[in-house]
């Protein structure tokens, strides 16, 4: 038995609860239906079919990694709960950003990879974004796979990247975690700009279509992809400070 | 003391921030899909349909929204005391 499991010893008695999980994310969090996902009827049908075809392999593995984690740390199931609700809401609560006058949402994903490894951030981001499509008009059905690249696996992939690379250049960790949050909100909004400017533009085109996408979010996604980065330094620490036996296992990959 | 200033400082930025954009600015305040994404499919003749599902009917998807949050509350705060129960329960059941 870990000394994690230790600190908690009853968790174990509690597994029938967990599969409660995903219907109870199914009515998590609200905000007004305003959001950076593609919206329904914008993608041509081979691109999103396109999209869902690149979603899906990350997704499987997603799955994978989920069921081979889930009979080890009993702190596994409720992090996973905790970080896709967070998820959730950050995803859909739209903030004002005054500098541009529109309201746009951080993604949380960079924060979610690193404290649950990216593939299963892609899992709950799904879950995420199928869940606002359905109920919120939040997104599209038929746009669910190219919003699932961007928000779940460039969000959550780079984040991670930028936070491995960090630490391994000796970098102090907030530092790495307020860039993995930094990267996975504008990285995010550049492959929205890929994804639009490929299905929209014609291949003449596709090049100033990126770009004009892009120089379209900054406004909104430059201050607000800095604010992502210091809740997530500021999330990290408070874990930190408060369960770092938490962080530990984390790292260690034992949760 | 520090850090109480610190908060007090960001928040006092955020609302003058929220205030300046809110009372100087004539902007009705879109979402970046409606001011971006939205405005380049419409411009490239691939205008966003409606949700398949669409609850923006009157009050419909306000209560989508509570409802949302009520339950997401309570999954949120449920899994949150499991990782960080409170120092007495924690010492409880450590006991």
């Amino acid at each position: 038995m870990t000394r994690t499991t230790r600190s908690i010893p009853n968790l174990r008695k509690r597994k029938f609860r967990y599969p409660l999980l995903v219907p109870a994310m199914i009515l998590a969090f609200p905000a007004p239906g305003q959001a950076m996902h593609i919206s329904e009827g914008i993608l041509p049908a081979p691109w999103a079919g396109l999209w869902f075809a690149v979603a899906l392999p990350f997704l499987a593995w997603g799955l994978h990694d989920l069921k081979r984690r889930s009979g080890g740390d009993p702190h596994f199931k409720p992090l996973v709960g905790l970080v896709g609700a967070a998820v959730f809401i950050i995803s859909c609560l739209p903030i004002p950003v005054p500098t541009a006058g529109t309201c746009s949402h951080m993604c949380g994903t960079g924060l979610a990879a690193i404290l649950i490894g990216p593939v299963l951030t892609v899992v709950i981001t799904s879950v995420a974004l199928a869940l606002q499509a359905l109920f919120l008009a939040h997104g599209g059905l038929t746009t669910l796979g190219a919003n699932i690249v961007s928000m779940g696996v460039a969000g959550a992939f780079s984040g991670y990247a930028i936070y491995r690379l960090s630490v391994w250049i000796g970098a102090p960790k907030y530092v790495g975690v307020f860039l993995a949050g930094l990267f996975a909100d504008w990285c995010t909004y550049a492959v929205t700009s890929f994804e639009l400017a490929s299905s929209l533009a014609g291949v003449d085109s596709w090049k100033t279509m990126f770009l004009a996408i892009g120089v379209a979010f900054m406004p909104t996604q430059l201050p607000l992809g800095i604010f992502e980065g210091l809740i997530s330094a500021g999330a990290y620490r408070f874990i930190r400070n408060r369960r770092p036996d938490l962080l530990r296992a984390i790292e260690e990959g034992v949760a | 003391m520090k850090k109480v200033v610190l908060a007090g400082m960001l928040i006092f930025f955020l609302i003058l921030g929220l205030w300046l954009g809110l009372t100087q600015l004539k902007s009705k305040w879109p979402g970046v899909d409606e001011a971006v994404v939205e405005r380049f499919a419409r411009e490239s003749n691939r205008p966003p349909r409606d949700p398949y599902i669409n609850p923006d009917r009157g009050d419909l998807l306000l209560f989508f929204f509570l409802l949302a949050g009520v339950a997401g509350g309570f999954v949120g705060g449920y899994f949150y005391r499991e990782l960080f129960p409170p120092k007495s329960t924690k010492g409880a059941r450590n006991a």
